[in-house]
Order: structure tokens, then C-alpha cells, then sequence
């Protein structure tokens, strides 16, 4: 009973007490979830467009990082070891489609899914191999001091995530409704016989849909790299993106962006005020019960495609 | 020419259902149990036998398991490694809670743990569907090792949080602990893994497995011709983790001896996984298969260098070995989507004409 308590009542309590305290966590909860977001914007494009669960998203924000911070390393100034990161993350994104994709065809999506698992398997290899395993420092020249806004202490560094992930949400949006790739995009999203039979190359789309998502991998990269430096634990970091996935759905960038929110602000506040009354280190199953919990009422996620069964 | 049906006639229909209905097919599997129990024990070292049979042995039934759960039920299961440090856990807990209880029964009744926490965790799944329910799979993982590492009373609060066996005998013979030889520990695995595969592949063949493949075909049909979705979904889930705890259990107290929550990791989920796939889904013996490919193919991959006098660093060779498990997952689903069970199915086929074309 006095556990039922402890646990029930008195981070309430301190919520009351402290609200702006309560509102900081928040706030470092909302940012956080942005970073979030961004990993799993990858996801959710190429789910959308191709209807391929692709676990390696994790594996490219690793490699993108790596390969833009060791060409760095390498003498080369910053604005070019981009443009040469994102050459890197296109051949990639067509060796992907030729090497594995175009093969595999019209299978089931798990072998499919299997086989971004192998693709995983194969850039953690291959990028630490060229690169080197051990952490590297990466600085873009964003400050990280502590900023105050109304009474509220917020790291500035989550700040300018932020704001990047908001462009490039942007951004990816505009391309998406507005161009006439991005109504290709959408068309073989919805339907990839369709599709096909109006004339819109599959193969290419493919292409460009995994170069997309390997340019938020690069972006996502870089503001994670540049958070906790640049090393293997960044391709955990897809981990953490899986539940905002479910949460939002697979197929919505809107739900990958709320759904970002959510896990990071519920997984804050539970890990500040609740963690240590149950031993803490929560952090590696939080997101996941929480998405379950509201998967129980939205199983498709809170935005995704209704799903609509036929016999 | 050998390998041949013509001419066997059933005269019962016992007869006719039997797990192997040709005459060569049950001389094989003779001979493949009599050098399993008999001539693998006397021929391989001690060193063989706890390297590579043992584990091999574990990683089946855990294959097995997720088989039962992903490749005949189609609920992609992303938990496995939980599911086994639960049966671990619980193996472990029994066996020093009751130290007079027969490890057999120890083993039998973690199984029966952790098939009640996959029940549990098997309940989002009628809800939930598809690489949604593999997702939310993967909630069990983390939560099952975290809670492990967390609370102290699983580790009958020792400080380093590690499970050590306790020396246990069947008939006399010591099965675990410092005093059990390879072969006793050897021969007690291959005995529960018969078990276990017999009576998962008379469950496949069954009603019940039925029932699986028709949910995993399509569940919504298979509601409408009268299989219960709730209790059907909620038996693979059990049976999956039954076979998955007594893995951890085997794998805990005769493989390693001693273990702790994160040699249950997500990689092991994965390891397991790529097993079926590789070994072919919905299939028993490609569950053993891919057990053999996944056990021998890193030990394969470092020694062949060696063997070839490459100098390697040993982190070159870590990341060469993911590059080519990765390289080789990929080439294997393009070759062989349905695994090296649908190659041994072609090979029989091929084998009933030979040596004449037709």
C-alpha cells in the first residue's frame, strides 16, 4: 500500500509543487521527440512509398554520420564532406534497389523486411570498417548553453534540432504534394499496380525514395551525432524510433512527428518522476509499452491507413 | 532409384498418417538418431560437443519455438530472447527454490512460466497485426531483460546479477554444474530436442496446426469457416513460448552454466529469427537447418582466414563477419526466399526420378 502510494500519488504531488519544473521536462521531452521524429521520418517514406519495412534505416543514419564526419577527418571542409556524404547515401540507395531490392520483387514483406535486416547487418560492417570504430567528436557550431525563455531552462542545441526537424518536415512535405516527383511518390504509394500502368517507373522511384531517406538518415546523423558523438550507438538509435512508428503509423509523417512528441514527453516525464521509484532505466521499454497501450484503440497507429480486411 | 515410394501400400489409415510414410524416410531418420545419440557422443571431442552440437541443439528449440509462433501462426514475433531469459529465469528460481525438484521437471515447468508470459504478451495480437504486432513484440524484449536486470529477488540477490547453475543429476548422471561431462550434458539436450520436435511436428500436422496456418493465411476467413482466433492466436503464443523458456533454460544451465539477462539481447531475437527464415518458415526441420547455419557460419568465417593465413585484426574480422552474415541474408532470400527446407524438398523431388530423366 504505501508503495501504491509512493508510486501513484507522490510524483503528483511534485508535479503540483513544481510546475515549472513539470513544464521543463516537457519542454525537454518535446525536443527530444523530435529527434525522434527524425529517425523515424525515414521509416515512414519508404514504408509509404514502397511498402518495405526497413529496418536498415537505423544502419544509414550510422553510416551517413560516419561517413560525413570521417571525410572531415579526412582535411575536407565541412560543406564539402556533405555534398560528398550525400553522393555516398544516393549510391547507396541505388546499389540498395539493384543489389537487393529489384530481386526480391513481389515477396512476402517479411522476407523483404528480413532482408533490410541483412542490409543492416552489412553497412554497420562495411561503414565501421572503412571508418573506424572509434567514437568521433562532431561539432556543426551549434552552442549548447542553456537558454532561458519565460522561467523555462531549454538546451539551445534542441532548439536548432528542432527547427531543423520542422524544415525538413517542411521541405520533405512540399516536395511530396507539390512537385511531380512527389505525386509520382504519392501515386505508387497508393497503388503500385496503378501506378505502373500510368507510365511511372517503379524502379526509379524506388531509387530516389531510399536516396530521400538517406538524406534524413544524414540529417538525423548529424544533429544525434553531434548530440552523443559519432559511433555504433547511433544505429541503436532506430530502436527508439520503432515505437514512435507505431504510435504514428506507418504511413503518416504527420504521425511520425506526433507520435515523436508523445513518446518523448511521456518517456521524460516517466523517467523524471517515476523512474526511480522501480529501479529505473526505464528508458529501453517505456516508449514501447506506451505505443502498445495506444496501438490497443488505434491498431493501425493514430494516423496511419485504416486497414480494411475483404475475405 | 533409392529413394523411391513405389510399392509401399498402407493398408490402415494409421497407416496412412504416419509422421513418415515412406519406408526410406523413417530408415533415414533412424540413422540420423542413431549417430545423434550414439556415434556423435564417442567420435566428437569435448570441445566439439560444447561448441558447437550444444548449441546448436539449444538454438533448434528456441527455432523451433519462434517457428511454431512466426512461420505456422504468421505472427511475427520479434520477442524470442525475452521469452527465453524468462524460461532461464524461471529454470533458475525453481531449481534453487526446490533443490530436490528433478531438472527435467524444472525444465518442464519454466517452459510453463514462460508460455504464460507469452500468453500475456500474445494478447495485443488480436488487435494488433502485421510488422505493427512485430513492433510492438519487441515491448516483451525490453521489458522482460530489463526487468531481470532490475529486480534482485531473479538473481536470488547476488551482487553481479548472474545466474550459476546448480550442479543437478538425471538417473545419477550429473546434467549441470562443474561435475557434468559434455556428453551427459550433450545427450540430456538431445533428448529433450526429440522430444520437443516430435511433438511440435505432430502439433503442426494436427487440428491445432491447422487451425495456425489457416490464421496465418488469412485470419479473417479462417474466423468465418469456425477457428477461434483468440484461443488459436493465444495457443501459438504459449506453445512458442514453452518452447522458447525450456530453450533459455537449456541454454543457461547446460550451454553456458552461468548467464546474465543480456545474453537474451534483441540480438539474440534476431539471431533466432534469421534462423527460420534462413532454414525456411513454417517448416520443423528447417528450424534445425537454420539452427546449423547460424551456429556454424561464424565459426566458419574465423576460421577460414586463419586457415588461409590472412592476418586479420580482430575487429576487422568482427565487422568482416557482419558484412558477410549480412551479404549472405540478403543472397539466401534472393536464391531461396522459402529457405534450405524448400531445398531439401527439391532435392527429394529430383531424388524420386533418379538416375532415369522421368
Amino acid at each position: 500500500m504505501d508503495f501504491a502510494i509512493d508510486f501513484l500519488f507522490e510524483p503528483l504531488k511534485e508535479i503540483w509543487e513544481f510546475p515549472i519544473f513539470f513544464v521543463e521536462v516537457v519542454v525537454g521531452g518535446i525536443l527530444t521527440g523530435v529527434m525522434y521524429s527524425l529517425v523515424a521520418l525515414g521509416f515512414v517514406l519508404i514504408f509509404k512509398a514502397s511498402g518495405v519495412f526497413n529496418f536498415a534505416q537505423g544502419a544509414m543514419v550510422l553510416c551517413a554520420a560516419l561517413t560525413f564526419v570521417g571525410f572531415h577527418e579526412l582535411g575536407v571542409p565541412q560543406w564539402l564532406s556533405l555534398i560528398l556524404t550525400l553522393g555516398v547515401m544516393v549510391a547507396l540507395a541505388f546499389a540498395i534497389e539493384r543489389i537487393v531490392l529489384r530481386p526480391l520483387v513481389n515477396q512476402a514483406p517479411i522476407i523483404l523486411f528480413m532482408a533490410t535486416i541483412g542490409i543492416t547487418f552489412f553497412i554497420d560492417g562495411f561503414f565501421q570498417m572503412v571508418w573506424g570504430e572509434d567514437v568521433k567528436r562532431l561539432d556543426i557550431g551549434i552552442p549548447k548553453e542553456p537558454l532561458e525563455i519565460g522561467g523555462v531552462l531549454v538546451n539551445t542545441f534542441d532548439i536548432v534540432a528542432a527547427l531543423v526537424a520542422g524544415t525538413l518536415v517542411g521541405v520533405l512535405a512540399f516536395f511530396f504534394q507539390s512537385t511531380r516527383i512527389g505525386r509520382a511518390l504519392r501515386a505508387v504509394a497508393d497503388d503500385h499496380q496503378a501506378a505502373q500502368s500510368v507510365g511511372i517507373p517503379l524502379q526509379t522511384i524506388w531509387v530516389i525514395v531510399w536516396s530521400v531517406a538517406g538524406i534524413v538518415a544524414l540529417v538525423a546523423g548529424i544533429m544525434w551525432g553531434s548530440k552523443l558523438g559519432v559511433q555504433f550507438s547511433l544505429a541503436l538509435i532506430a530502436l527508439k524510433a520503432l515505437p514512435v512508428l507505431i504510435l504514428g503509423g506507418f504511413t503518416s509523417i504527420p504521425g511520425a512527428i506526433i507520435g515523436g512528441l508523445i513518446i518523448g514527453v511521456g518517456e521524460k516525464v516517466a523517467e523524471v518522476f517515476w523512474a526511480a521509484k522501480i529501479g529505473g532505466g526505464i528508458e529501453d521499454w517505456f516508449a514501447y509499452i506506451l505505443a502498445l497501450f495506444f496501438l490497443m484503440f488505434r491498431p493501425q497507429g493514430l494516423f496511419g491507413e485504416r486497414i480494411i480486411e475483404r475475405v | 532409384m533409392l529413394y523411391r515410394e513405389a510399392g509401399q501400400f498402407k493398408t490402415s489409415y494409421s497407416a496412412d498418417q504416419g509422421i513418415f510414410p515412406i519406408l526410406q524416410d523413417r530408415i533415414g531418420m533412424a540413422i540420423i538418431l542413431a549417430v545423434a545419440f550414439v556415434a556423435v557422443p564417442m567420435v566428437a571431442s569435448d570441445y566439439f560437443l560444447s561448441t558447437i552440437f550444444i548449441p546448436f541443439l539449444v538454438f533448434s528449440v528456441a527455432a523451433i519455438g519462434l517457428n511454431i509462433l512466426t512461420g505456422y501462426c504468421g505472427q511475427l514475433s520479434l520477442g524470442t530472447g525475452g521469452f527465453m531469459a524468462c524460461g532461464a529465469y524461471a529454470a533458475y528460481k525453481f531449481a534453487t527454490a526446490f533443490p530436490e525438484l528433478n531438472i527435467v521437471i524444472v525444465f518442464l515447468l519454466s517452459g510453463g512460466i514462460s508460455a504464460a508470459v507469452g500468453v500475456v504478451f500474445g494478447v495485443p495480437s488480436l488487435r494488433i497485426k502485421g510488422f505493427y504486432l512485430a513492433v510492438a513484440t519487441l515491448a516483451s524484449q525490453f521489458f522482460l531483460i530489463w526487468l531481470f536486470t532490475k529486480v534482485p529477488w531473479f538473481v536470488n540477490y547476488s551482487p553481479s546479477g548472474v545466474i550459476s547453475a546448480p550442479p543437478r543429476a538425471v538417473f545419477g548422471w550429473y546434467v549441470t554444474g562443474i561435475e557434468a561431462t559434455a556428453e551427459a550434458k550433450y545427450l540430456f539436450c538431445l533428448t529433450f530436442v526429440a522430444v520437443l520436435a516430435l511433438v511440435a511436428k505432430n502439433l503442426v500436422r494436427g487440428r491445432i496446426g491447422r487451425a495456425w496456418m489457416a490464421i496465418r493465411d488469412m485470419d479473417i476467413a479462417a474466423e468465418i469457416i469456425g477457428i477461434r482466433p483468440l484461443q488459436t492466436k493465444l495457443l501459438a503464443f504459449a506453445v512458442s513460448s514453452f518452447y522458447c523458456g525450456v530453450a533459455g533454460a537449456l541454454w543457461a544451465f547446460i550451454y553456458t552454466s552461468s548467464v546474465e539477462a543480456l545474453a537474451f539481447d534483441i540480438n539474440r531475437s534476431f539471431q533466432i529469427l534469421f534462423m527460420i527464415i534462413i532454414g525456411g518458415l513454417g517448416s520443423i526441420l528447417g528450424a534445425f537447418l537454420g539452427a546449423a547455419f547460424i551456429v556454424l557460419l561464424p565459426i566458419f568465417l574465423s576460421a577460414v582466414p586463419q586457415a588461409m593465413g590472412v592476418p586479420v585484426t580482430t575487429s576487422t574480422l568482427a565487422h568482416l563477419e557482419f558484412m558477410i552474415f549480412g551479404g549472405l541474408i540478403v543472397f539466401f532470400l534472393i536464391v531461396e526466399p522459402h529457405g534450405l527446407a524448400r531445398l531439401w524438398q527439391l532435392g527429394k523431388e529430383k531424388l524420386r526420378l533418379w538416375p532415369f530423366p522421368h
